[in-house]
């Protein structure tokens, strides 16, 4: 027994298929704890779509309501404000909304204010670039980050920019311009967050 | 008596082979350069600290409640209603201000006297790994309070992974256990602040002082004394430039430990937040998933990291860019050692170069952390008037970026193409007798 000669082939084998079937053993193990961060099936469920009225905006007032508990903007733009929006297309990263933004709004707001009706921005108010609430600063007054402002958004966390229609401005850290979530009007003054319009695809 | 004590000592000894042995290798009879100065207190100090925070740590989960419901409130009853409980949170929280102060200045220390070269590499990477989970182990602290920073500040942080092309948004998720942080986000990085990670940084320490005490220690002076001649008082083979690390380094660090433990106790005692640098005012509201502060800037020890995700633009429709230029400004620290091909360790023999990129790699990170901490946004209009602060706030920004960066190129040029004058190294440390 002591003298016989090693089988060096076998035993690289063996120490070789030991090592293949435990890492295997050792990764298998490793799913339910890694899945087990995964959102739970209580925090998917929270989600049913809201529906708010908007007769008590006035124009040029922002309500902010939660959906998904995402903060969405509901903006009652003004006349001066929609009318300042063409002019900024030139200052922004996809004034088009059809390049990097192409996905960030359903076809039906694929337009120049990003809204079904001119006047109502409903949009999901979460910056593009790591998720604060920019703040809504209506006002076209010269302001501190911008002589030139036009009205619109300025995130607190990395001073990215947005125009009066969530479009955002070059130069600065946010990539895309800020979601239009599907909503759909029930009536002239209700509109209904996380449900498309009928018919609309 | 003095002989059962003895006989115990003995009855323990013949059953652990390496107690002794390992006691002698690491105090008594590790031999550390007898030049050491004021710049050799913070690796001690970094201990100090850490036994702070795994004490006073303990005796806050006693008291505090991870959920998202009551975390707040429990963090109100341990500074109300708990006895002693504000100091305990006090010194933990100041604690884990300091651990960066002496963290920052023991790397520093280690950069200016060329610790991190041959042979000494892997105890700067094992020394970076602690910096590494050091910053995850207070981001995650920073989050249990569930005041309205902490929730903005576990949003912004964790959605720098959301920036990754194609698995960005699902990884997302899965570190927030839901679509935004929330109860299931608290409880894991609870579980993770306290157990997990405190474990690694353990090990890592151990690691880190393991590695550094097989190689010895460096000096000021950057010279190897395991090199230098041998004999010294208390072991003709040792190295003659090195005295026994107790008594007598413990001794000398027992004095950093009082001098620290009197800032310490008056920052705990009469300005625990630090006019809100140690402990943000905006935290004191409850976590709001609605509303962003307004003033939303990380503790200071982020600000010159934070700044450089600032400064950089979207590029190619992607945020990734400022990200990686963040998580650059870490591993180009990691790699010193091979950016360095200089053979001269400290500072006091090198070149003249190297002593201005310092300085300039010290300002670039001072810049950054002025504009991350919003101290550019108020200076600039104070000093300069009504100027376009967005354009002179990221022309700065950047520059220091620049400098940052530049640093680490310019060193490697420097030292790879032999522009570095060094002036002759002595053979033994400057103090010896």
């Amino acid at each position: 027994m002591a003298n016989e000669v090693v089988d060096h082939g076998r035993r690289r084998f063996l120490t070789t298929a030991t090592a293949v079937v435990g890492g295997l053993g050792i990764v298998s193990a490793a799913v339910p704890f890694i899945k087990s961060w995964e959102p739970s099936a209580r925090a998917k469920a929270a989600g049913a779509p809201v529906t708010q009225s908007l007769s008590k905006i006035e124009p040029g007032q922002q309500l902010i309501v939660g959906w998904r508990s995402l903060p969405v903007f509901i903006v009652n733009r003004t006349p001066t404000q929609l009318a300042a929006l063409p002019g900024q297309n030139g200052r922004l990263v996809d004034p088009k909304s059809d390049g990097s933004s192409a996905e960030q709004q359903p076809k039906y707001a694929q337009n120049e204010t990003r809204s079904i009706k001119p006047e109502w921005l409903v949009m999901v108010g979460i910056c593009t670039h790591l998720g604060c609430v920019p703040g809504y600063v209506g006002e076209m007054k010269p302001e501190p980050f911008d002589p030139n402002w036009q009205g619109g958004y300025y995130c607190p966390c990395h001073h990215s920019r947005y125009d009066m229609a969530g479009r955002v401005y070059q130069g600065v850290p946010a990539p895309k311009n800020m979601q239009i979530p599907p909503y759909n009007f029930i009536d002239d003054t209700t509109i209904q967050i996380g449900v498309d319009p009928k018919g609309a695809a | 008596m003095a002989n059962v004590f003895t006989r115990i000592g003995d009855w323990v000894n013949e059953r652990t082979p390496g107690l002794m042995p390992m006691y002698r290798a690491h105090m008594t009879e590790y031999y550390a350069p007898k030049n050491f100065n004021l710049w050799y207190y913070f690796g001690s100090l970094a201990i100090l600290v850490l036994v702070n925070q795994i004490v006073t740590g303990i005796f806050l989960t006693m008291n505090y409640n991870p959920s998202a419901a009551g975390a707040f409130d429990s963090v109100q009853y341990i500074m109300r209603d708990v006895e002693w409980g504000w100091l305990i949170r006090y010194m933990h929280s100041t604690g884990a201000s300091l651990f960066f102060v002496v963290v920052f200045l023991h790397m520093f220390r280690g950069i200016m006297y060329g610790s991190y070269k041959k042979p000494r590499e892997l105890v700067w990477l094992l020394g970076m790994l602690i910096f590494l989970v050091l910053m995850a182990e207070a981001f995650m602290g920073y989050v249990l309070p569930w005041g309205n920073m902490s929730f903005w500040g576990a949003k912004v942080i964790i959605s720098l992974f959301g920036t990754i092309p194609f698995i960005g948004q699902t990884l997302v998720e899965w570190i927030m256990g839901d679509f935004l942080p929330a109860d299931a986000t608290l409880n894991r990085f609870f579980a993770l602040h306290v157990i997990a990670l405190p474990i690694v940084l353990l090990l890592l320490v151990v690691l880190h002082i393991a590695a550094l005490h097989e190689v010895g220690s460096n000096n000021p002076d950057g010279v190897e004394i395991k090199k230098g001649p041998k004999g010294n008082r208390w072991d003709a083979t040792k190295p003659s430039d090195g005295i026994p690390f107790h008594p007598y380094y413990t001794l000398k660090d027992l004095v950093g430990v009082g001098f620290f433990l009197l800032i310490a106790a008056f920052i705990i005692f009469f300005a625990p937040t630090f006019g809100g640098w140690f402990l943000e005012h905006d935290n004191s509201i409850m976590a709001n998933n609605l509303v962003t502060p307004a003033e939303i800037k990380p503790v200071w020890y982020f600000t010159p990291f934070y700044a450089i995700v600032r400064m950089i633009p979207s590029f190619l429709g992607s945020a990734v860019w400022g990200v990686l230029a963040m998580f650059g400004a870490i591993a180009v620290l990691f790699l010193l050692p091979w950016f360095d091909r200089g053979k001269v360790k400290s500072i006091r023999y090198r070149g003249t170069g190297y002593k201005v990129g310092l300085a300039v790699f010290v300002l670039a990170f001072f810049g950054l952390g002025a504009v991350g901490a919003g101290i550019t946004a108020e200076v600039i209009p104070e000093w300069f008037g009504n100027v376009d602060l967005t354009t002179w706030e990221n022309l700065f920004g950047r520059v220091m970026t620049i400098l940052y960066f530049g640093f680490f190129a310019f060193l490697w040029a420097y030292t790879h193409f032999g522009w570095e004058k060094t002036k002759p190294v002595p053979d033994r440390v400057t103090m010896h007798d």
